[in-house]
């Protein structure tokens, strides 16, 4: 057991220094100067020779991804070209927007896709089940930013029941706070339903047609336990794999609803620098996102010896 | 000769009545497949002939600005008083080109390397975990990175988001390989002393070809979205280029007032990336029925 998670740990950070190289690589390796890029359109010839002078840009390659890899281990993430701020203080001041809306969007998705799926699988064939189905289909089509427009037309401009856009910080109260999140959540959540709520159905009907279901329900186990302890506990690996990997769909679709609802997050910090070509901010946010990954997936695949005792590696 | 003349009487002869019956038949057993290519079908039909049915997208009319739709107008005009309609038509084309484009683009790359890497135990370690640490990027930020670091056209924007849709092909042909390398007629054939470039292009690489049509169909659903989602961030085609994520990039502020600049192309986006994820789910129904009860 300690042996597979150490190993799988190694393995964890040999992906992350690999998705290192990558994000390195891609400024070093795009065509133009790297100096030059960073310096943005406007900067002079000297500013540009500064720059290459600062980051070190006339060592060799390896020498520069050491220095870089040593500083990013250490929570350097560079300078931003635009505000002269450590990349790293500029994502801790939007960490709080991110992470409430990325918790949120978790929870509510998850609760209600295990619910849906569960129920849909119960009662295959009925209404429940068809409605999934659309839901499924919907959510795989309908890209977050329309759903969320729809969702402020909607909810926020024509009905007038929740706020158009923007945040509050949790510490100025509950309320204010949750109030904002709804329609973000719903918007960002639906593709992640989906996704869980399909999965669900499909692990829990293969459990289903399983002889000890059968024995549990001869033996006069009522339906609620006989779903949740027999059924779902054992049904449970394909669900939370599924969990782990779509976080990613989170991740890409936090930038995109934090700009469509006008929440001050990390997100929103990346969409600001594409157009002023802040490479530092880019290249930190996608390692602390790259990085959110893989270690909920690494916990993903530790919670399945917990899951199902059976698996040995 | 007159045999041959003959048959083409006969079937010219058998009533067009039975093609209508057999195609009646395959809408009922594969009614997916059948309504997402009949919708991909008219709006590439819609795409291809856009001058001849749409308006100028380009042309701005000041005075027009953020009419409602109108017979004139038939989805109204936006904040520069350009016809939404012709936008939206317009924009298929840069939609379905993109999807395509890095639909067969990730194909082809994906495709070599997991050949290569499926048959070549010493290359899949190494190939396996550069491809691990690719995918562990979320996909629409490497393209915000890409496009940031070049500048900004169609074809960084296809580049951009091939790359992370390589690995996914990557796994699967490389997992076809695994299980069909150890099959007896492959055994046989590299007994036999076959060329490996014959095992792996004659031998192995048609057994690829089902779940990689699926495959392609869900990375153009993506592709597409992912298109969208970057124009709409504004890491993606330029603006001037009407394309459904620069139209609802440039309305945002406009929700309230004229909502149609918004909804005109998000529901034509949302339309397409369907058309396309049916006809994937009707092809992988056809084509991969091991996947296909998975599901």
């Amino acid at each position: 057991m300690l042996a597979y998670i150490a190993r799988r740990l190694a393995s964890t950070v040999l992906v992350m220094g690999i998705v290192g190289v990558f994000v390195f690589l891609l400024l070093h390796l795009s065509p133009g100067d790297p100096a030059a890029i960073i310096a943005g359109d406007n900067a002079t010839p000297e500013q540009i020779a500064g720059i290459r002078q600062r980051l070190g840009l006339e060592d060799p390659l390896p020498v520069q991804f050491l220095r870089w890899a040593v500083a990013v281990v250490q929570g350097d993430l560079g300078i931003s070209i635009f505000s002269n701020e450590p990349v790293i203080k500029l994502i801790g001041q939007r960490i709080e927007p991110t992470l409430s809306l990325a918790l949120t969007t978790l929870i509510v998705a998850v609760t209600l896709a295990v619910t849906f799926g569960v129920l849909a699988a119960w009662r295959a064939g009925s209404w429940i089940d068809r409605s999934l189905m659309v839901v499924s289909v919907l959510g795989f089509s309908v890209p977050v930013f329309v759903v969320g427009y729809m969702l402020i037309y909607v909810f926020a401009i024509t009905l007038r029941w929740l706020p158009v856009q923007g945040y509050a910080p949790l510490g100025e109260g509950f309320g204010p706070w949750i109030e904002r999140l709804v329609l973000p959540s719903i918007a960002l959540g639906l593709a992640y339903v989906a996704l869980i709520a399909r999965i669900t159905r499909t692990a829990m009907l293969d459990v289903l047609a399983e002889d000890y279901i059968r024995t549990a329900k001869a033996k006069g186990v009522a339906t609620a336990p006989m779903l949740l302890k027999h059924a779902l506990k054992n049904a449970g690996v394909p669900i939370i794999t599924v969990i782990g990997i779509g976080v990613a769909l989170l991740i890409g679709g936090v930038v995109i609803t934090e700009t469509v609802f006008n929440i001050p997050g990390v997100g929103r910090l990346v969409v600001d620098a594409i157009s002023k070509r802040d490479y530092p901010i880019i290249q930190g946010v996608i390692l602390l996102f790259s990085g959110v990954y893989v270690v909920v997936n690494l916990m993903v695949d530790l919670t399945y010896t917990v899951l199902d005792p059976r698996i040995r590696y | 000769m007159a045999t041959a003349t003959a048959g083409a009487f006969v079937a010219a002869e058998a009533p067009s009545r039975r093609r209508g019956a057999r195609l009646r038949r395959f809408i009922r057993r594969n009614p997916t497949l059948f309504a997402g290519g009949a919708i991909l079908s008219l709006v590439a039909l819609v795409a291809l002939v856009a001058p001849l049915i749409a308006g100028d997208p380009l042309t701005m009319q000041p005075a027009q600005r953020l009419r409602p739709p109108s017979e004139a107008n038939w989805l109204g005009t936006d904040n520069l008083g350009r016809d939404v309609f012709s936008r939206t038509v317009y924009g298929a084309r840069v939609s379905l080109f993109v999807g395509l484009s890095v639909a067969s683009f990730s194909v082809v790359v994906g495709l070599f390397i997991g050949l290569l890497t499926g048959y070549f135990r010493r290359v899949d370690a190494v190939a396996m975990r550069l491809m691990d640490g690719l995918m562990a990027i979320p996909a629409i930020l490497l393209a915000i990175a890409l496009v940031a670091l070049t500048r900004a056209s169609v074809m960084t924007v296809i580049v951009a988001i091939t790359i992370p849709e390589v690995p996914r092909v990557v796994r699967l042909v490389r997992s076809v390989v695994l299980s069909v390398r150890e099959a007896p007629y492959v055994e046989a054939a590299i007994a036999g002393g076959t060329p490996v470039w014959k095992i792996l292009f004659r031998h192995i690489l048609p057994n690829t070809v089902p779940p990689l049509i699926v495959q392609a169909t869900y990375i153009c659903a993506s592709a597409i979205l992912i298109e969208a989602a970057l124009s709409f961030l504004g890491a993606g085609t330029p603006p001037e280029i009407p394309t459904w994520g620069n139209m609802i990039a440039q309305s945002r502020l406009f929700l309230s007032r004229a909502p149609w600049t918004i909804f005109a192309p998000g529901i034509a986006l949302a339309v397409v990336v369907l058309a396309v994820n049916l006809l994937g789910d009707g092809l992988r129904d056809r084509l991969d029925p091991r996947l296909a009860r998975r599901m």
